[in-house]
């Protein structure tokens, strides 16, 4: 593998936003700037039955709005349609050209890439519950096979079971933009679209772009996945009180709020940021990337993993935990994690730990699984652009083993230069994105 | 910096032709075929009745006995994930915490974790005592279920499922604490995650890397899923081995069926400090993306499989002319081979002439995103043993294909080798491996 001459750096020049607070930046930041929820009752299917009746849903949103050429995406799944959105938006503010055969941006599109945390499409449970139901015998507990066979081959129909596939989203991408380089997808669970930012801006660092569409997009708000997270007991239960179920860091937290929807991010090299004249709108410094190896179950019960991450993706930036103004919490409010994040932070802050603000979106936006990190890094951007922090609300009920400074219930006005964004996936994966307020000055390099 | 040299050091393989990497090549070099009726279940009124089969295995014996009680929430794709990765290690010489917890002999803080995997479809019996409460007249009842079907599923039950937990079982197994991703690219999904995990090493962030891709495919939902995108022949069920056949003229369509490869990745310095054999150098890493009009077929020129491999090429420093041996893709999927074929002939120009090509599905199916990692590890055995075995199944070119498919066994060194992988969807990958010698090393 060929070895490059320099590090390009590697800055961020666009950002969209698909969301369960509005479906552009601004609409979002000010949602969560006042403090607003958007969890409500589950309306994409009937869920009233659930043990969580609720969750934090896209509402009113049409990928068609979004485009000229709806009919090249029709039938694609609901994950991909915020996908599109979300880039569409993205790519406009980056000077991009998007549904153009002959781009003008000068862009060299087999340099551009994509690398998405995406999930999988919703399946077709009609279909796939109808098939289960007739090839099962309850009385000799037998299935016949054939039966749910012909079911399946009979109900289920090609794009949709195509739009299951996690690299779709990506797909749409690729046609929207006409991007040609590396391409990748990855789905690591809560942290997917944190380390797709990470690895893309690695792809980028290392020369193998210049250009890379990165984020994440997922909708878990489907039956299989609320079903399998109610199984967990990971989802909060306040069905009378859906706005205010998700308490990260609070003492009477009981799980989190599954969200929905996509974030993208348009990763640039330096170089070529300049040369195109985009619009800078912070520095991505630093990645680190971790893995628990513990448990499938539990996360390592010292957060030994994520404080390898963190302190690898502070190393990666050349800076230390004195440098950081704001940590951009994974703060799912589940107890688990919220109690060994603390601790991690703890770990890695040591004298700081109490000082440095920590807050969690989540308590907004809802848990966006694969499209979390992406969501939670534009929020990072946002809060260096306005100097204002973001808070974490519902926090009114304080848990005593948890005592850093969450910036609760109230945005902070404060200068932020430098933000460390973490994600943390079911099954061990830490990832830790470091980004900073862009200026001309060379960073010291590691 | 980016400047680390990257090699194998270890191979494990779990393919319809055997239950680990031996097996595998001394499969592909017979020509024998691994597709068969399927046994997974009773494929009876399906168009296509045929898969490519694991043979029968015990998860037990393949796991660290105190890790057998995690067994449960493994799902087949989870399994084969581990079995390859438990052999690949094995194969490596290195000592992890799942071969000798007491002799470990790496920093498990230094070694990641880089796997694709496909998208798992839940298993439908499991399900089923679930679903037969929650009916109302027949039918599935959406209120029963939340009411009271969903208490049948076991707690853990998503668990089994999330496409990350091939990975996360592999680290937890081997304690590897560095770096864990998933790619879910479907068939690409091996060659970008074996790129990606390449990089990782090569940019100092990991020494070690267990890197590959599993995935089974052989339920109704998948199997079902390739029919209705018309990836599957349907004509062949009383044939089973003659059913793929890559750019033959009489193709019909592919066969699908499951698999995991993973190989070990180690940077070059750490395996020489080792003194571990070296298996081949991974030199070139080539992607890019397919826009057709259609998103279930590769565009019909295969641009994307042209760039792919120019740029795997351009990485490496090589030009097509010293390419010993190309693995396409080819599925025996009759568009989508000759867009391959189209791709190809147009990165490798005049070299098309000398380059050996030879498709491996014919004998393996078409295994998802396993597919990549199993055409890498037998790219590296045609290395390591100087042979290009016979392609299976094919006998005259389909009109377009001006590949030099390798007809009859080819003996002779194998400098470098090539592996390509496209996706429905669109991502392409290519990677390009060469020869290890100890005396170029300087």
């Amino acid at each position: 593998m060929k070895t490059p001459t320099t590090h390009e750096r590697v800055v961020i020049t666009g950002m969209g936003i698909v969301s369960p607070l509005g479906a552009d930046v601004e609409t979002v930041w000010q949602a969560i700037l006042a403090g607003r929820s958007g969890a409500a009752p589950t309306t994409i299917f009937d869920a009233s039955t659930f043990p969580t009746t609720f969750s934090a849903e896209v509402k009113g949103y049409d990928f068609r709005r979004h485009v000229r050429q709806a009919a090249r995406h029709e039938g694609c799944s609901r994950s991909s349609g915020f996908a599109i959105g979300a880039a569409v938006q993205a790519c406009r503010q980056a000077g991009i050209d998007v549904e153009t055969p002959c781009p003008t941006d000068g862009i060299d599109r087999t340099r551009m890439g994509i690398y998405l945390g995406a999930g999988e499409g919703s399946l077709d449970s009609d279909a796939f519950f109808a098939a289960v139901i007739a090839a099962w015998n309850p009385q000799t507990n037998e299935f016949f096979w054939p039966e749910a066979n012909r079911v399946v081959f009979e109900q289920m129909q090609a794009t949709r079971e195509l739009e299951q596939e996690p690299n779709m989203a990506a797909a749409h991408l690729a046609t929207l933009t006409g991007a040609r380089g590396p391409t990748r997808g990855c789905l690591t669970a809560c942290a997917a679209s944190t380390q797709a930012v990470g690895e893309a801006m690695m792809l980028i660092r290392h020369g193998q772009a210049d250009i890379v569409i990165a984020g994440g997009a997922h909708s878990m708000i489907h039956i299989l996945g609320l079903t399998g997270f109610n199984r967990l007991t990971a989802l909060s239960r306040r069905n009378d009180s859906p706005e205010t179920a998700s308490r990260p860091f609070c003492a009477s937290r009981d799980g989190f709020v599954l969200g929905e929807g996509a974030a993208i991010v348009i990763l640039e090299s330096l170089s070529s940021a300049r040369r195109r004249g985009a619009t800078i709108l912070a520095e991505l410094i630093g990645y680190g990337s971790s893995s628990d190896a513990h448990r499938v179950t539990d996360m390592h019960h010292e957060g030994r993993g994520a404080v390898q991450a963190m302190t690898a993706a502070m190393a990666d930036a050349g800076l230390t935990y004195r440098d950081i103004d704001y940590i951009n919490t994974h703060g799912t409010s589940t107890q688990e994690n919220d109690s060994v994040e603390t601790l991690a932070i703890k770990t890695v802050f040591k004298e700081r730990a109490r000082q440095v603000p920590a807050s969690s979106v989540k308590s907004m936006l809802g848990h966006l699984i694969a499209a979390a990190g992406a969501a939670e890094l534009i929020t990072c951007v946002l809060a260096m652009r306005d100097a204002i922090v973001p808070p974490t609300i519902n926090l009114n009920d304080p848990d005593p083993e948890l005592d850093l400074d969450y910036v609760p219930n109230v945005p902070r006005k404060m200068p932020v230069r430098v933000v460390m964004n973490e994600s943390f996936g079911f099954g061990g994966q830490n990832n830790v994105v470091i980004l900073k307020q862009y200026s001309e000055a060379r960073q010291k390099q590691p | 910096m980016e400047s680390a040299r990257v090699v194998v050091t270890g191979l494990g393989a779990v393919s319809p032709l055997g239950l680990d990497a031996d097996q595998m090549w001394a499969g592909l070099c017979e020509g024998r075929c691994g597709i068969g009726r399927i046994r997974a279940f009773d494929p009876d009124g399906l168009p296509c009745e045929l898969a490519g089969e694991v043979p029968d295995y015990n998860i037990q014996d393949h796991v660290p006995r105190k890790y057998r009680k995690s067994c449960k929430l493994m799902c087949r794709d989870i399994e084969l994930a581990v079995i390859a990765a438990q052999q690949a290690v094995l194969a490596s010489g290195l000592v992890t915490k799942g071969i000798d917890p007491d002799h470990v002999s790496i920093n498990p803080a230094r070694m990641a974790v880089n796997m694709g995997a496909g998208i798992i479809s839940c298993d439908m019996p499991e399900l089923a005592p679930a679903a037969a409460v929650s009916t109302t007249e027949g039918r599935f009842d959406i209120r029963r279920w939340g009411r009271e079907g969903l208490d049948h599923l076991t707690p853990l039950w998503l668990l089994k499922y999330l496409p990350n937990m091939l990975a996360c079982h592999i680290g937890i197994i081997h304690d590897a604490q560095g770096p864990s991703n998933t790619i879910t690219c479907a068939e690409a999904s091996a060659h970008l995650a074996i790129a990606e995990a390449a990089q990782i090493l090569a940019r100092g962030d990991s020494d070690v890397a267990l890197t590959g891709a599993a995935e089974a495919k052989v339920n109704p939902v998948l199997m079902v899923r390739q029919m209705l995108l018309k990836r599957t022949n349907n004509t062949c069920n009383n044939r089973p081995s003659e059913a793929c056949r890559p750019f033959d003229a009489n193709a019909g369509g592919s066969v699908f069926g499951e698999g995991g490869g993973v190989l070990v990745l180690e940077s070059l310095d750490h395996a020489r400090r080792r003194g571990a054999r070296i298996l081949a150098e991974l030199v070139g890493i080539g992607q890019s993306h397919s826009i057709g009009p259609a998103y279930a077929r590769l565009e019909p020129d295969g641009q994307a499989v042209r760039i792919a491999i120019e740029k795997a090429l351009d990485d490496a420093d090589i030009d097509a002319h010293r390419l010993d041996l190309l693995i396409p893709h080819g599925t025996g999927v009759p568009q989508d081979d000759l867009a391959e074929a189209q791709g190809i002939q147009a990165a490798l120009g005049e070299a098309i002439d000398r380059v050996p090509v030879w498709p491996t599905k014919s004998m393996l199916s078409t295994t998802g995103a396993a597919c990549g990692a199993l055409d890498a590890i037998a790219a590296i055995q045609a290395i390591t043993t100087g042979t290009i075995p016979a392609a299976r199944n094919f006998e005259k070119a389909a009109d377009g294909c001006r590949l030099r498919i390798a007809t009859e066994d080819i003996r002779r060194p194998i400098e470098h080798a090539i592996c390509c992988s496209y996706t429905h969807g669109g991502q392409t990958a290519a990677l390009v491996l060469r020869r290890y010698d100890e005396r170029t090393t300087e």
